[in-house]
């Protein structure tokens, strides 16, 4: 079953990706097919593939779901697959709303890094402590999961208003701050592909280190070390020496990963560039022609509303119906708890704003980026950096 | 002040905008101002644009604008990022005077002195939710209100200037009885309530989305009321019980009413062997726990008895309390929250230090001591002294910190035909005493018995109701005004022609293709929408 259900997620992965060619197809041939209204062929073929994909995805769910006994959404590799089968399931409902192609084509290159990313954490099935042994931590999870994936789309639109909306033929602090979203996913990428080689080559080294009490501990990295531990001592015969030695109060090897990801993302970031020879967004800008700028900002703004109700209740409400059966309290102001505040906070702002301001198009478009930030940084940076109760990560 | 008669016979309240009943421009200012109109509200008369004169009004026209909530909002957000920067106070279990200082340097001790340590709790916080929630009930009056008048005073004809100056706008030269009749159909059937007054025609649907915004704050302003009822004594009870296997407690705070006895602790691990399908993961980390649980009994004080008289117990129910699974009776709630595991009797024996052998073997209860115990043969010991939490204080003198035995010592006299006036020899965990010098005798450390200790957190909270009243009417109102928007069309003989407007509250790309079906099967032109090229309307609600 296990087995199974991996190759379910594996041929998932590999329909997608040419589910994004073909959209990326529907939109160059565009042109011919100008008079026809609708989705043209290339573009049918794309939502087919993402469907089935999705259909394969939801059988590794339901396969991994039963030889686990519960839901597969209780560490850090299960939860994040499972936000990036809800950024497709999100994508397919608003693509049957819109009926733009385009979307699929910024929507699921995002996904498909999402599901990537994913796959760097330990895949292994783990039972389930105590506290998260409720179905309402399942439900909670999940419907936090849907509402973050649908307001995620909301950033998928606002990626295309602005890459559409922004002046590329000179620079200026908006195609800076456009540029350096693109140079995040890439960054992404580059920590999926220094991961994912450095695993292949079964690369490992360990350190003893003495932690800010001055006990003694043992580190393994799976990368070569560049920033060692505090007090580090290389265990590994042929290791790698560190360059700096990193102050204890600071993680060496998540700091590590950190700059591998980096090191790798700004490679491929100046090799993209140097193909390309402009900016990644001015090179999409082609693609972006035929679409109405208030169109997709009513698509960035429609995600955001259908989106927030459905967050409020997963990561809020029923939150706190699981934390008063499993803590005693609905709520405790947990790292993770205070997040999804802020996440709810801002999409709150987001509305007013919009509502009375009438910030409408480029600024909404900003807000949107802004948000998706929020949502990744609660999804990874509270769960590695900001261990709290919550958090699934060793 | 006065009221404001419109020329189509409409009274309006000061400070309306536009006319309740037929929407022309009352307001001077609004008149040349723009092409096209400020929907917002309806042009409604709104307290805090109309008055601005005393201290009342000043409050109420700060804590009406938006802009000050969303200030709020934002206020907010920031702070209570600020709050996740360092672990906050009730998640440490160290004195935070020390804790953070040597956690984290001077940040750490910069973040406590400014009592950030706290900060969900300080009163600056306090105070801003507050503010949001005044907000909140004051921006929502200030609105609601007039948006009902207008909404409901509204006549299916409406003024020339109203409908031209609509976003969504067409004029059509002539219109036969058929296609009106086909729009009306087609109107209806995708569920718009259609009014007709001589001719004019007026399509609504979803009016009721408007009030989702003021119904989500009601149920928001619930949620906040709920918050503050835990502050009345009494309403919020939140206490921790430690139970010992075997042994009985009163419950706190339930005015000795409820008693509960602990028949055992279970503590079970994840078996590799077992459950095969986790044996990686278990590999990974170690062990992983299974299960927590104490299996409980709880009784209820029968009648009340005289003080000092040991109570009358009726059992009220079995239970086993584990992690997700509390113990609920009238009100309160037992959970199951931690354990330790405590030591209970210690074993020693007397020993010739020199010939190793044991004159005899005692066990000491270390809840109640004996004073002495007779090993016979002239043997025997005398407990002088008991610190079951032991340690030195700043003076040097041995003291206990509490009455568990966390660490316990003991003096003892240890009597043998040796020394028949005994020697006196300080023990505790790991360290032995000889005060007055070399003894012939020492207790050897023979094994110690254990017991668990079931930690449980007691709590009631009367606030409850409030709190799921709130979330379910908030969830309420964001569906209504998310999932539905408030759309009109009006379709209007004017100077001969016939005339189209519409208006949304959002959406307007789906108002405008559910225009273009409706108007399918007749000569009547799309409409065009007059910011298209624009984009910077502003929607209302
Ligand atoms: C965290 C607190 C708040 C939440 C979650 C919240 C939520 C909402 C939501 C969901 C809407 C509907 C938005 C839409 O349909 O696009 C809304 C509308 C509105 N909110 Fe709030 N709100 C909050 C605080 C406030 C505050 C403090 C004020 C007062 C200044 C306020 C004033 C309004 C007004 C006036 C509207 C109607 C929009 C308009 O007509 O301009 N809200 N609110």
């Amino acid at each position: 079953m296990a087995t199974l259900s991996s190759n379910l997620l594996f041929i998932a992965f590999i329909l997608y990706l040419v589910a994004t060619l073909f959209y990326g197809g529907s939109i160059k041939t565009k042109k011919e097919s100008n008079e026809k209204k609708g989705t043209n062929r290339w573009g049918t073929i794309a939502v087919v593939l993402t469907i089935v994909g999705f259909i394969s995805q939801l059988g590794y769910f339901i396969t991994r779901w039963i030889a686990a006994g519960h839901a597969p959404v209780s560490n850090m590799f299960e939860f994040t697959t499972f936000f990036g089968m809800a950024l497709v399931g999100a994508f397919i409902v608003i693509y049957f709303i819109y009926r733009t192609t385009l979307l699929g084509l910024f929507t699921m290159p995002v996904a498909i890094l999402v599901i990537a990313y994913a796959s760097m954490f330990p895949r292994d099935i783990t039972p389930l402590i105590p506290a998260l042994q409720s179905y309402w931590l399942h439900i909670h999870v999940t419907t936090a999961a849907i509402g973050e994936a649908i307001l995620a789309i909301s950033f998928a639109a606002g990626l295309i208003y602005l890459v559409k909306a922004i002046d590329q033929t000179k620079s200026s602090k908006r195609t800076f701050w456009l540029e350096t979203v693109m140079f995040s996913l890439v960054a992404v990428l580059g920590f999926v592909i220094v991961s994912s080689v450095f695993s292949a080559a079964g690369y490992h080294e360990k350190f003893n280190w003495a932690d800010k009490h001055g006990a003694e501990a043992v580190v393994e990295y799976t990368m070569p070390a560049l920033t060692g531990p505090h007090a580090g001592e290389l265990l590994t015969k042929d290791g790698f020496k560190p360059l700096v030695e990193m102050p204890a109060f600071i993680n060496a090897k998540k700091l590590n990963t950190v700059i591998w990801s980096l090191m790798a993302g700004l490679v491929l970031f100046g090799l993209i560039r140097l193909v390309l020879r402009k900016r990644i967004a001015a090179a999409l800008q082609p693609l972006v022609k035929n679409i109405k700028l208030d169109f997709v900002d009513e698509i960035s703004y429609r995600s955001v509303l259908i989106g927030f109700p459905v967050f409020t209740l997963g990561a809020l409400i029923f939150a706190m119906i699981w934390a008063q059966m499993a803590w005693s309290r609905f709520w405790g102001w947990d790292p993770k708890e205070v997040w999804a505040l802020i996440t709810w906070l801002f999409y709150a702002a987001f509305m007013h704003l919009r509502l009375s301001k009438g910030w409408h198009g480029e600024k909404s478009a900003w807000l949107a980026v802004i948000g998706f930030v929020i949502i990744m940084f609660n999804l990874v940076a509270v769960n590695l950096v900001i261990a709290g109760l919550h958090s699934y990560a060793g | 002040m006065n009221d404001v008669k419109c020329e189509c016979g409409h009274v309006n309240p000061h400070g309306t905008v536009l006319c309740e009943a037929c929407g022309k421009v009352l307001d001077e200012n609004e008149i040349n101002n723009k092409e096209l109109l400020d929907m917002r509200y309806e042009g409604s008369a709104r307290r805090s644009q109309t008055y601005n004169k005393t201290i009342i009004d000043k409050i109420w026209n700060f804590f009406s604008s938006v802009k000050v909530g969303v200030w709020l909002i934002i206020i907010t957000l920031i702070a209570s990022t600020i709050g996740t920067i360092l672990p906050q106070e009730m998640y440490i279990n160290q004195p935070p005077d020390v804790y953070y200082e040597q956690e984290y340097g001077w940040f750490g001790k910069l973040y406590y002195q400014l009592g950030l340590h706290d900060l969900y709790g300080s009163w600056w916080y306090l105070l801003l939710i507050a503010m949001l929630g005044i907000s909140l009930v004051i921006c929502s009056l200030d609105r609601v209100v007039p948006l009902y008048k207008a909404l409901k005073a509204q006549r299916v004809t409406r003024n020339e200037g109203f409908l031209k100056r609509q976003r969504v706008f067409g004029v059509n030269e002539i219109a036969s009885e058929n296609d009106l009749t086909t729009i009306k159909k087609q109107l209806k059937d995708r569920r718009y309530h259609v009014r007709e007054e001589n001719g004019d025609l007026l399509a609504e649907k979803g009016r009721f989305s408007r009030w989702g915004p003021y119904v989500n704050h009601v149920g928001l302003i619930i949620f906040l009321f709920g918050g503050i009822l835990r502050f009345i004594p009494g309403f919020y009870v939140n206490e921790n019980l430690w139970v010992k296997e075997g042994e009985t407690a009163a419950v706190p705070e339930t005015g000795g009413q409820f008693y509960l006895q602990n028949n055992q602790f279970i503590l079970q691990h994840y078996d590799k062997n077992k459950d095969k399908t986790f044996e990686k993961a278990i590999d990974r980390a170690g062990a992983v726990v299974k299960n927590y649980q104490s299996n409980v009994v709880l009784y209820k004080r029968e009648s009340n008895n005289l003080p000092g008289e040991k109570p009358k117990l009726k059992k009220v129910t079995d239970y086993k309390v584990r992690v997700n699974q509390p113990l609920t009776f009238e009100g309160y709630s037992v959970f199951q929250a931690s354990f330790r595991n405590e030591m209970n009797a210690m074993s020693f024996s007397l020993t010739n230090k020199k010939t190793n052998q044991s004159a005899g073997n005692l066990k000491i209860d270390l809840q109640n001591p004996k004073g002495k115990y007779d090993l016979g043969n002239g043997y025997s010991v005398e407990i002088l002294n008991y610190f079951p939490d032991f340690e030195f204080a700043k003076s040097g003198e041995p003291t206990t910190k509490s009455r568990v035995p966390n660490n316990p010592a003991f003096v003892f006299r240890m009597t043998s035909p040796e020394k028949p006036k005994g020697e006196t020899s300080f023990v505790a965990i790991k360290q032995t005493i000889e005060p007055f010098g070399d003894n012939t005798y020492k207790m050897a450390f023979k094994g110690v018995d254990t017991k668990n200790v079931s930690g449980f957190i007691v709590r009631k909270d009367s606030s409850l109701w409030a709190i799921i009243l709130g979330g379910i009417i908030f969830m309420i109102g964001v569906i209504q005004g998310a999932y539905w928007n408030h759309r009109r069309i009006w379709v209007q003989n004017k100077n001969g022609q016939v005339w189209l407007a519409a208006h949304t509250n959002k959406n307007w790309y789906g108002l405008k293709s559910e225009i273009e079906t409706v108007l399918l099967g007749t000569k009547f032109s799309i409409p065009e929408d007059r910011l298209q090229k624009e984009n910077t309307d502003k929607e209302d609600v």
